[in-house]
């Protein structure tokens, strides 16, 4: 039980999340209503993805004000609880991509490393940029025509259509192409994320004295560049693109790694 | 030493330029693919909506709009039962902009193989309608909850400041006279009968019809300064395929521009009074009469 203690809240709070939305259209409830790009919380307290909410500017729309105090308040909250803690505790396409993972490695599918010399991990931050780049010259929220993430939240909200071969592409891709290919190297709205959060105050925390350097938190890691500390110095994982998903906590047999408040005293290393 | 700085900076710009090229391609593709799914003309907006081009930036894809629509108490039968809501969110294989809300007041189908096998509907069904038109609430739900202006409050609210749904200009009904069976002589009112704006947006004409000489026709006439194109006329037409149907307001109106005025009407004179002459030139032609008329024209 204690190995996927956070795994399960995740889960919980992804499920719950789209209950909520779910409930709103089938049911009209007034929790949570709306979809990612923009949302009403309690009838009343509006939120906004701020990627599409740039994107749309992007187009030169002029936007109403409760979208762009909906993206305020959604990017003030991940500024202080971990950027990417949408992708693993929010988005739905988060448990596509996390099965994919996990298929990958009971098939041993990544016995044999590859290299993949046209995909990199900065990928996604081109892919940010040209999302809105791209928005600007067609007149029309770029990412949104495509993005698998709303694609899939609609699609339980208001019924799939063709739309479900968005969510099983991306589930091959990830699959047989390329590991932790689109929530690592390709979706844009992570990036901004890991850009937003990149200063945010919780954090995973290690110590360097309990770590056995079994490596177990590595193989689960759907970012492990992010954790190049482990087994060398009792830090925090400070890189914006660790999603706070604790599943390196979950694995971890030693207590080496814990969730923490961020440490703004500049380490005494070196 | 010298030689391998020289192999560094090679191997820099060569990889440089494999990303500026490479994210190219991408947004060439992006664009490409972006363009045509933006061209989806022959959709009806909810109430309110900005023109197609400005409402594909606005609209932020949020479905409140389509769900404050489907959640009403008044979405009733007249036998009191449940009925759908008007406005869907564009799905894949919709082929409408994915993820915005739209409305087809008729949308008829054959039954699947599936459902005549599981008995749903019999086999003398031979089509089934699962479009539902806007039945124009008075206070207009999906409208005031659009967070970010793609639906334009103030393009529904009269001078007292009341939301007025007659205000809206969702489409306009356009009449089929060929099929239309009110043309045919038979009497048909469906459509004008259907009409939330009775005798405003749909007038019926009296004519003779010279066919038989004694009787006569009642023809339905769509007025496009009242039409809301809310659909239940397309809804109420008996005939096999709608011959009265909504459009939208850029695919089913014309213009006749400045350089014509009403005949007869001093007012309209007005209307073109900043308007500005237009020379054109088109020079003379070398060509003797004949070969002019018979010019492109080869059989």
């Amino acid at each position: 039980m204690k190995k996927i203690k956070y795994l399960l809240l995740r889960r919980f709070t992804q499920v719950l999340m789209l209950t909520l939305y779910f409930g709103a259209n089938a049911y009209g409830w007034h929790i949570l209503e709306g979809t990612f790009g923009s949302s009403v919380l309690f009838g009343t307290i509006p939120l906004a993805d701020p990627y599409t909410t740039l994107q749309v500017l992007m187009t030169g729309f002029v936007l109403g004000a409760d979208v762009l105090l909906g993206a305020a308040i959604i990017t003030l909250f991940y500024f202080v609880i971990g950027g990417r803690a949408f992708c693993s505790w929010v988005c739905p396409i988060n448990m596509v991509t996390d099965l994919a993972n996990w298929l990958r490695r009971k098939l041993k599918l990544d016995k044999d490393e590859v290299n993949y010399r046209f995909l990199k991990r900065s990928a996604r931050y081109w892919i940010m940029v040209l999302g809105l780049i791209v928005s600007t010259v067609v007149g029309v929220a770029a990412f949104e025509v495509l993005s698998p993430i709303t694609i899939m939240q609609r699609g339980i909200i208001f019924g799939f259509g063709a739309g479900i071969s968005v969510v099983i592409a991306i589930f091959l891709f990830d699959l047989f192409g390329v590991k932790n290919g689109w929530c690592g190297h390709l979706c844009p709205l992570g990036a901004a994320y890991s850009i937003i959060g990149s200063k945010s105050l919780i954090r995973v925390k290690h110590d360097h004295e309990a770590c056995t350097a079994c490596m177990e938190c590595k193989v689960v890691c759907p970012e492990n560049q992010v954790l190049h500390m482990i087994n060398k110095e009792s830090i925090s994982v400070t890189d914006g693109e660790c999603t706070n998903c604790g599943r390196c906590i979950d694995v971890c047999g030693d207590n080496a790694l814990a969730f923490g408040i961020r440490s703004f005293v500049k380490n005494t290393k070196q | 030493m010298a030689k391998s700085s020289d192999n560094n900076r090679r191997k820099f710009i060569a990889t440089t330029l494999q990303s500026v090229g490479l994210t190219a391609l991408g947004g060439l593709l992006w664009s490409g693919y972006s363009d045509e799914v933006k061209a989806s003309p022959l959709v009806l907006r909810p109430p309110g909506a900005l023109p197609e081009e400005d409402f594909l930036k606005a609209c932020i894809k949020c479905g409140l709009c389509a769900e404050a629509c489907v959640n009403r108490d008044s979405n009733r039968n007249r036998d009191g039962s449940k009925r759908p809501g008007t406005l869907k969110m564009a799905k894949g294989g919709d082929h409408k902009m994915i993820g915005t809300p739209y409305f087809k007041p008729v949308d008829k189908r054959k039954p699947t193989w599936l459902e005549r096998a599981s008995g749903k509907y019999p086999d003398d069904v031979l089509q089934i309608d699962e479009g539902v038109p806007c039945y124009m609430c008075d206070d207009i739900p999906c409208v005031p909850v659009c967070p970010s202006g793609a639906l334009d409050i103030a393009s529904v609210t009269n001078e007292k400041g009341e939301l007025d749904i007659n205000m809206a200009r969702m489409g306009l009904a356009v009449v089929h006279k060929e099929s239309c069976i009110a043309f045919w002589g038979i009497q048909c009112d469906a459509c004008y009968r259907a009409c939330p704006l009775l005798d405003e947006a749909i007038t019926l004409e009296y004519a003779k019809n010279e066919r038989t000489g004694k009787h006569a026709f009642l023809l339905p006439v769509v007025h496009s300064d009242v039409c809301t194109g809310c659909g239940l006329c397309e809804k109420a037409c008996v005939t096999e395929k709608p011959a009265i149907f909504v459009l939208p307001r850029e695919y089913a109106t014309g213009k006749a521009g400045d350089h014509y005025v009403k005949g007869w009407d001093k007012q309209d004179q007005n209307r073109v009074e900043n308007a500005k002459a237009i020379h054109t030139r088109t020079e003379r032609s070398e060509k003797e009469a004949a070969d002019y008329l018979n010019m492109e024209m080869e059989y």
